[in-house]
Formats: structure tokens, C-alpha cells, sequence
């Protein structure tokens, strides 16, 4: 038998019984989207956090006073914080080679005002390395200039937010704010960044760190932002940062120092494995799929009984027989993956249409993975229904009518 | 041509043997034409499937063309039943959604002749019959006789040796029964070997030979025109 008429009679046996073919297609379709869907957001998903990290700038390493019990981990959220880190044990971080910028950070909450309007908002003190480190950049003006960081200055850079809550749509450039008791120049504000990583940064007022200690009143800073040379120094530079900070400490290990790529990759495994999680789950649903279709197949077998005692009258043999069934059953579900296919485009589409800042995409093994599994299933239930009729007998089969 | 020595066939039915066929002997030369008559039940059908290796004997042998058949294996029965044997039935057994044309071209399409031989094969045999302008009519919108005579020309498509027809008017009205009686007979003008299973004595009056089977036996054999 040739093959082309194998697939030619299977396809007529598919189109002959409409109802039964359309509910097997049905299955298999809603079983392959949902495995294309949910893979989908899963990826979508990792993505997501993924900028929401690197938009927090690349290479970043974090330097937190007191000391983790577990390396690498969180911040511990109790337990008394030792020592104090300073302005000059930041700056001291920049003696490692692995360091490309370092950028001390006080945070503190002020009044500000300008003349009558006054606003509660976060308060930033940092240097000018803050602006390349954090991936920040400004609509207007310019940021707190470079050198001598020991220089209390009064001026300030503000946030989007902060800006048009104090000076609406006028243009700040130049103009004072009073922070506390001292007034600060303007000299530049941020562009609308929004929320990255739950830190609201369009409502804040960056100043130089030695106004900001002044201000508050401190020498201990609430951290330190250290970007790495490149990806391979962050090792070498989460060690190097450790071991400066223990030499300014009298030998005590009292920072913790978390690493964002470690973070990041954290995230990213957990989120690889959801993926996967996800789509097996999905899977599941082809396989009962596969058993509607054995069931299916089994009913059309008994009803084409006849059929099958014909077929073997006329010279068919029993392999020929299986063939039939089998190619039937993996034609369904072929037919059953474009459409599942399909289905899932037109998903995805419109979930871009309703989400477009949602960075949607389709893993490239999941449609492969969800068709070879609709088709292995296909031809895997299929098997039974097949032999079942490859071995009538064709007299009985005949008989029956 | 086909050499039956001593065949029995017993169903099981309740605890209870059934002698469907016993010790059956039977010689029919090629290019016979023998009609089969018996009351319901007398083991006709049965002799016909054996003779068809749609079933097998439990006892004794059949011999094709001097070929004993009880040792084939099922496919080699397959490829007998392909090239050598044409079935006939009451219920015409065509599939209902093919074609006409399709129906008849089932035995090329399975033994993998190429289509545009097939064509060629199919049109001359639907010609034959008289369905030439019937070739791409579903089998429900055909008449009885215009089905059997599809399935008659599904039978001979292959050009087989022996035809086999199991009350093939046994569904139709006396005219089609008629056209398609004449249309057996004709087979035999080509060299074929008819046996052909009937209630008709009429019918089985006009062969040339005629067997008459009670309870799983042949009980009488009259060769030569009544
Ligand atoms: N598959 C079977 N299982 C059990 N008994 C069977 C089977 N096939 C046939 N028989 C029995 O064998 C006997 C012969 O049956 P067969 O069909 O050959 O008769 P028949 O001469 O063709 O009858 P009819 O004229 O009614 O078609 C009957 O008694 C029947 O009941
Ligand atoms: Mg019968």
C-alpha cells in the first residue's frame, strides 16, 4: 500500500465522521495551547524580573552593615548592627581593581518646601557615581557634581514626581527648595523611571552624602552600591569589598555583601523550573487527550467493524489493518496540534493587545515539546484501538452488522 | 483448481459442538460455475468463508491451485485472498464514505498499484457494469442493484481466479436480482470460477452444476444442465 494512499484513506475516514473528529481535535488543541499559553508566561514571567533587575543597574553589588548568617542571602531583617558603615570606608572600596564605581548611600525622610508648598519626601544623599551605578538619567539639568565627597553642598537633583509636587510645571533650574534648615540650588531633575523594584525613585531628592549627614545628623550610611568592572570581577570583588571592610573593622566580618547576578540567578532558576512545572502540568491534559482519543478510536472501531472484515475480504493484512488506525489516530493529532497551535497564537495575540508592557514570549522548545507530545500520546493511544482492529476476525467482523 | 478433502468446522455455542461443516468434500475445476442451495443454517456460508480463507478448517485440507492453505501463515491467506479470490455479499459491504469509484478501486489501492493504472482499471470495470456515470456517487445515493453491481466490480478488479458470492440477490427486488445474476454469469464468459450460495432455485437451477447442502454435508452434486 502506498503511503499516499494510506494518508488518503485516513484523511477520509477523519472527514467522514465530523462530530467525533472535531471533539478529538478539540482536545488535542486545548491540551497544546495551554502547554504553548502557560510556558508563555511563564518565560514572560522570568523575563520581567529579569529587567526589573538590570534596571537596577549592572554589576551591582550591595554592601548592607551587620553581619548575614547565611552568605549571599537576604539582609537579616533582626539583630544589632555592630558597626557603622562610613563615607570613608566607602571610599576605601575603591582601592580593590575589581571596583569600577562605588556610591555611598544615607536615606532619611525631610520636609521640603518652596515658599508655600511643602512636601514629606525621601531624601538621598549619595555622590555622582550614584547616577551611572543606579542606571539613572536626567530630563533636565545635570547631577551632583564629582570630587572632594567630604563637601557638604547645597544643591539637589529631583526625582519626576518630587518635581512636579513642588514646582508644577515651571522649570526648577536655579531655583532654592529648603531641606530641613538649609536651602538647596536645584540643578537637576531625574526622568520618569517609576517603580523599580518597589523603590518609588520619582518622589526623592538626591544631595550630596555630606549634606545628607549633616542633615541627619549620622556618619552611618544605610549602604553601599558597588558596581564590578564586568561580570567575570564579581566574585573577586564581593571577596576583595569583604576583606577591606574587615581590615577598616578591626577584623571583624560585620557587612553583608549581596551580589545582584546572584539574586537575579536565584530568581531565574526558580522561575526556569516554575516554567517547566507549569508546562508538565499542561502536559497533563494531552495525555487525557490521548486516552479521549483511544476511547474514540475504540468506539469507531466498533462501529466500523464491518469495515475492517471488508478490508481483510479484500486482501488487507492484519498490518495493514494497524496502519490504517494508527495513521488515523497521528493524523487527528497533527490536525489537533495546528490547531492547538493556532489557538495559542491567537491567545498570545491578544494577550499582547491587553498586557503590551508584558514582555510575552514563546520559549522556543514548548510548541515543539507540546507537538511531539500531542502526536507521541496521538499514536501512543491510538496503538490499542489499532491492534484491537488489526486482529478481527473476519468472518465475526463481517457478521455483525 | 479447488480441492476441499474431508473439511469440518465445529462452533462451540453453549457447551454445545455445532457441526457448521462436516467432512465436506468437494473438487471444482477452473472456470467453473456452481451454485450452492440448502436450508437456512445448512453450513453454506461457512463452506464459502473456508473457501475464502476468511476462516479456517478444524479438520482436514483445502488445497488451491494444488497449493495447500491450511499452512499458510495469516498474511500469506491476505495476499491469496488479494490476488486470487473476489467476494460478493448479500450486504454489499461497501464503505460508506467513499466514492463509488473508491469502493471499487480498494483492492488496487491495498495491494499498492500505482493511480494512474488505477484509473485506467476503474473506469473499464465501472464501464463493465454499467456504472460509468456513477463513479463519484456515495454508496447512499446509489440503488440495492447499483451497489452490488459497485461490489461485483470491486470483486473482479483484481481479475481473481475464483468468485465467491454469498446470496448476493438476497437483498434486491427480482429485476435487479435478475441484472445482477446476469452480471455472475457473465464472469464466467472471462474464465473466473463462480460458486455462487443462493435460496433461489430458480438462480441455482441455472448453473451448471449444482451442490445441495443439509446439516454440514453435501448431500447431492448434479453436474450438467438440469
Ligand atoms: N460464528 C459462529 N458461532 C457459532 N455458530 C455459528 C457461527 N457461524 C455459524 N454458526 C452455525 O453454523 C451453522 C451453519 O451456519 P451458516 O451461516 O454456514 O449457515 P447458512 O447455510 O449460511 O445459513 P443461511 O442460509 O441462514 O445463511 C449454523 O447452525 C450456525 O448457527
Ligand atoms: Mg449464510
Amino acid at each position: 500500500m502506498r503511503a499516499a494512499d494510506v494518508i488518503g484513506f485516513c484523511r477520509r475516514a477523519v472527514s467522514g465522521y465530523p462530530l467525533r473528529s472535531c471533539l478529538m481535535l478539540l482536545a488535542m488543541a486545548i491540551g497544546v495551547a495551554s502547554v504553548v499559553m502557560l510556558s508563555t508566561l511563564g518565560e514572560g514571567t522570568r523575563r520581567y524580573v529579569s529587567r526589573q533587575f538590570s534596571s537596577l543597574g549592572t554589576h551591582l553589588l550591595i554592601v548592607l552593615p551587620g553581619r548575614s548568617e547565611t552568605t549571599g542571602g537576604p539582609p537579616p531583617m533582626m539583630g544589632q548592627t555592630p558597626r557603622d558603615l562610613t563615607v570613608q570606608d566607602a571610599m576605601a572600596l575603591t582601592r580593590s581593581t575589581a571596583v569600577r564605581r562605588v556610591a555611598p548611600i544615607v536615606v532619611g525622610s525631610a520636609p521640603v518646601s518652596v515658599g508655600s508648598r511643602q512636601r514629606e519626601i525621601t531624601i538621598l544623599g549619595s555622590t555622582a557615581e550614584l547616577l551611572p551605578i543606579r542606571n539613572l538619567a536626567l530630563s533636565l539639568g545635570r547631577f551632583i557634581p564629582a570630587g572632594d565627597v567630604s563637601r557638604a553642598e547645597a544643591v539637589c537633583v529631583l526625582g519626576h514626581k518630587a518635581r512636579n509636587e513642588l514646582f508644577g510645571n515651571r522649570s526648577p533650574l536655579g531655583r532654592f527648595v529648603r531641606i530641613g534648615e538649609r536651602r538647596f540650588r536645584v540643578i537637576g531633575v531625574l526622568t520618569r523611571k517609576g517603580q523599580s523594584l518597589g523603590v518609588d525613585i520619582s518622589d526623592v531628592a538626591i544631595i550630596p552624602v555630606a549634606s545628607a549627614t549633616a542633615l541627619f545628623n549620622t556618619e552611618s550610611l544605610f549602604r553601599i552600591l558597588v558596581q564590578a568592572r564586568n561580570r567575570d570581577a564579581i566574585s573577586r570583588a564581593k571577596r576583595n569589598l569583604q576583606e577591606i571592610i574587615r581590615d577598616r573593622h578591626e577584623g571583624e566580618d560585620d557587612v553583608t555583601v549581596i551580589t545582584q547576578d546572584a539574586l537575579l540567578a536565584t530568581f531565574d532558576r526558580i522561575l526556569r523550573t516554575l516554567t517547566l512545572a507549569v508546562a508538565g502540568i499542561a502536559a497533563i491534559s494531552l495525555a487525557v487527550a490521548g486516552i479521549l482519543i483511544m476511547n474514540v478510536m475504540l468506539i469507531a472501531i466498533s462501529q466500523r467493524t464491518a469495515e475492517i472484515g471488508l478490508l481483510k475480504a479484500v486482501g488487507a493484512t492484519r498490518g495493514q489493518v494497524l496502519i490504517l488506525f494508527l495513521v488515523e489516530s497521528t493524523l487527528l493529532s497533527l490536525l489537533g496540534t495546528a490547531v492547538g497551535l493556532l489557538l495559542s497564537t491567537a491567545g498570545l495575540l491578544v494577550l499582547r493587545q491587553m498586557f503590551p508592557e508584558f514582555p510575552l514570549a514563546v520559549p522556543w522548545w514548548s510548541p515543539a515539546a507540546a507537538a511531539a507530545t500531542a502526536v507521541a500520546t496521538g499514536t501512543l493511544f491510538g496503538m490499542l484501538p489499532a491492534r484491537r482492529a488489526a486482529q478481527l476476525d473476519p468472518v465475526t467482523a463481517l457478521a455483525e452488522k | 483448481m479447488i480441492r476441499l478433502e474431508n473439511v469440518s468446522r465445529v462452533f462451540q455455542v453453549g457447551g454445545e459442538s455445532v457441526h457448521a461443516l462436516d467432512r465436506a468434500t468437494l473438487v471444482v475445476e477452473k472456470g467453473e460455475y456452481v451454485s450452492i442451495m440448502g436450508p437456512s443454517g445448512s453450513g453454506k456460508s461457512t463452506l464459502l468463508n473456508i473457501l475464502g480463507l476468511l476462516d479456517r478448517p478444524d479438520e482436514g485440507t483445502y488445497c488451491i491451485d494444488g497449493r495447500d492453505t491450511t499452512a499458510l501463515t495469516d498474511d500469506q491467506q491476505a495476499t491469496v485472498r488479494r490476488f486470487k479470490i473476489g467476494f460478493i455479499f448479500q450486504f454489499f459491504y461497501l464503505v460508506p464514505r467513499l466514492t463509488a469509484a473508491d469502493n471499487v478501486g480498494l483492492p488496487l489501492v491495498l495491494a499498492g498499484v500505482a493511480p494512474h493504472e488505477r484509473r485506467h482499471r476503474i473506469a473499464d470495470a465501472m464501464d463493465r457494469f454499467g456504472l460509468a456515470d456513477r463513479a463519484g456517487h456515495r454508496p447512499d445515493q446509489l440503488s440495492g442493484g447499483q451497489r452490488q453491481r459497485v461490489a461485483i466490480a470491486r470483486a473482479v478488479i483484481m481479475n481473481p481466479a475464483v468468485i465467491l458470492a454469498d446470496e448476493p440477490t438476497g437483498n434486491l427486488d427480482r429485476t435487479s436480482g435478475d441484472e445482477i445474476i446476469r452480471a455472475i454469469e457473465s464472469l464466467r464468459e472471462q474464465g473466473m470460477t463462480v460458486l455462487i450460495v443462493t435460496h433461489d432455485p430458480h438462480i441455482g437451477g441455472r448453473a451448471a452444476r449444482a451442490i445441495r447442502m443439509v446439516d454440514g454435508r453435501i448431500v447431492s452434486d448434479r453436474k450438467g444442465q438440469a
